[in-house]
């Protein structure tokens, strides 16, 4: 079920090393790198079909494309290491196993859209993995491999600097990233009408997920046709997969898109913990709609398959539930974290997360009723699309899912 | 005015931070993370500081130190627990240690035990999920948690 493309030298001992790193092949698609133009080199990651694994799974080629052309202006890459939507621990396995992927994909990317200073923010709390990346980016310019010239020979200046967060889910969110790294709060920034790039202090600047990074090497070396082996159609190449929760081998493991969800829990998780039976799995991070144990004996792993059945790939980083958990708690445990988390800036979700909080809050000290359900409900579509960033609707879809499909669990916490 | 100062080292690697970024602006969590590593939180005098430093007014600094949760913004205790308590966490047993830490330290998540040795924050998902239940100690993370782990780690602390 594993296929490493990734993962492919998480397991040698001291990866993170350079030297151990170029001996297994890290570096070695600089030089098909600068035999191509910038141009050739998007084109071929929007042939190979990659797509964003920081969630919303957009598409990464023609991302790049809505860089501008011949603009006088620096462009900068910026890569999301911020890493804090529950049940997502992948880029945390990149920053410690293989550091030097991460900086091969940011020369790849940067290359393809003519930025030379790349921007890595990763959240705060992840302290060690920022200093075994920053060791890795030390011995890269002291072999020369980025800074002025790439690898001592191509003249193409390459910078690279760590950004440390300071504890903020929202700054996950590429534009509230961006707000971030100009040193402000993390408040998402209103959408522009069509497309267009991200903006950093006004330059161009394109914001890409730590793995989807990790994955250009690979097809600048193999092409595109190297990637699209992998996977589906429509969802191509390989994603790493997480699994928490009462499972008995929680873990990251780096699959093809396509696999079906239960034969990762049964397979690559070990199945459940004591035997339990499962109840629900909430797909990719926890902000995407949870899925009942039957409905896990259909999913499939793959943005288009998930979609089918009313919930999304996300991050995929799986929670896994079992029979003995109410999903009262679950719920509970859940807006408690949204309700810390939303930013503040919009009324619908500020309110709207403290409001349902307060609610359950009041259904497990046995005080609720079934109205209670309904208002909750009517939370939910007041925040649904009435926000500036996807935050309040992400709530929605996990808390409605849960009211609309463990309706009876609510019921025993009634009173009366 | 202000009475805090970056000690030399800090100073140094504040105008290495400068050099990184196309506009000072951006140095602002920079800035604050050296504070914290120097004073081991963020005081209202260090904050006119970094102000001062970035060319910001002092409201600017408060705005920023006081949105983004692991900037202390007042003394915590020598060691700092930070245990998840968000859903994997959760299903996989934090509240056990959560109480274990009660029971054997004495204090509640926000709170500084009396000798000043500890303190306790619950916080949202440390993006460990598969190491559940865990916490960071000083800001290491210690996964799959059992009582007797946490009580070597606070034995340690002891030391």
């Amino acid at each position: 079920m594993i296929t490493k493309i990734v993962s492919k030298n998480f397991d040698i001992p001291n990866s993170h090393k350079l030297e151990v790193a170029l001996a297994n092949g890290r570096y070695s698609s600089i030089p098909k790198l600068f035999s191509m133009t910038p141009d050739e080199v998007t084109a071929e990651v929007t042939a190979s079909g990659l797509r964003g694994k920081g969630g919303g799974g957009a598409a990464c080629g023609p991302k790049w494309e809505l860089m501008p052309k011949n603009d006088p202006r620096p462009a900068y890459l910026i890569v999301n290491g911020d890493e804090s939507e529950p049940g997502t621990f992948k880029d945390r396995q990149i920053f410690q196993y293989d550091p030097h992927l991460l900086i091969e994909g940011i020369i790849c990317t940067c290359y393809a859209i003519n930025a030379h200073h790349a921007y890595i923010y990763i959240r705060g709390e992840y302290k060690f993995f920022i200093d075994r990346l920053n060791e890795a980016i030390k011995e890269a310019y002291e072999a020369g491999i980025i800074g002025n010239k790439i690898m001592n020979t191509h003249d193409f200046k390459v910078d690279i600097t760590v950004h440390r967060g300071g504890g903020a889910y929202i700054c996950g969110e590429k534009s509230a990233l961006i707000e971030s790294l100009e040193g402000k709060r993390g408040h998402p920034r209103l959408k522009p009408a069509g497309k267009e790039c991200e903006w950093f202090f006004d330059n161009p600047a394109t914001v890409n997920n730590v793995e989807t990074i990790a994955s250009v090497p690979n097809i600048v070396e193999n092409g595109s046709i190297g990637y699209t082996k992998y996977g589906t159609p429509k969802s191509p190449g390989t994603m790493l997969f997480a699994i928490s929760g009462p499972v008995k081998n929680p873990g990251v493991y780096e699959m093809a898109y396509g696999n079906k969800m239960i034969d990762f829990l049964n397979i690559l998780g070990g199945g459940m913990i004591d035997g339990k039976k499962l109840k629900a799995i909430i797909p990719g991070g926890s902000s995407c709609p949870i899925l009942t144990a039957d409905e896990v004996q259909k999913a499939v792993l793959d943005y288009e398959s998930m979609w089918d059945i009313g919930s999304t790939l996300g991050t995929g980083g799986m929670i896994v539930i079992d029979e003995d958990t109410s999903m009262v708690d679950v719920a509970k445990n859940l807006i408690e974290f949204y309700h810390h988390e939303s930013c503040g800036q919009c009324t619908p979700c500020r309110e709207g997360t403290g409001w349902i909080d307060k609610i359950l809050k009041k259904i497990l000290n046995g005080e609720g009723s079934k109205e209670d359900l309904n208002t909750i409900l009517d939370v939910c579509d007041t925040m649904n699309g009435k926000t500036v960033c996807v935050f309040a609707p992400a709530v929605k879809d996990i808390i409605e899912s849960i009211v609309r499909k463990f309706p009876h669990e609510f019921d025993i916490h009634f009173k009366n | 005015m202000s009475n805090f100062e970056y000690s030399g080292e800090n100073e140094i690697k504040f105008q290495e931070y400068v050099s990184r970024y196309p506009l000072i602006d951006s140095v602002m969590l920079p800035a604050l993370w050296l504070v914290q590593e120097q004073l081991g939180w963020v005081s209202p005098e260090a904050m006119i500081y970094v102000a001062d430093k970035l060319g910001k007014t002092p409201i600017q600094v408060y705005e920023v130190a006081t949105f983004y949760t692991m900037f202390n913004l007042k003394p915590i205790g020598k060691h700092h627990i930070e245990l998840c308590k968000t859903l994997s966490c959760m299903l996989c047993g934090s509240q056990k240690i959560k109480n274990h830490i009660k029971e054997t330290i004495g204090i509640e998540a926000g709170q500084t035990s009396a000798d000043g040795l500890f303190h306790l924050s619950e916080v949202e998902c440390l993006g460990a999920c598969g190491g559940a239940p865990m916490f960071a100690l000083n800001g290491e993370y210690h996964e799959k948690l059992t009582i007797e782990k946490v009580d070597e780690l606070i034995k340690e602390c002891k030391k």
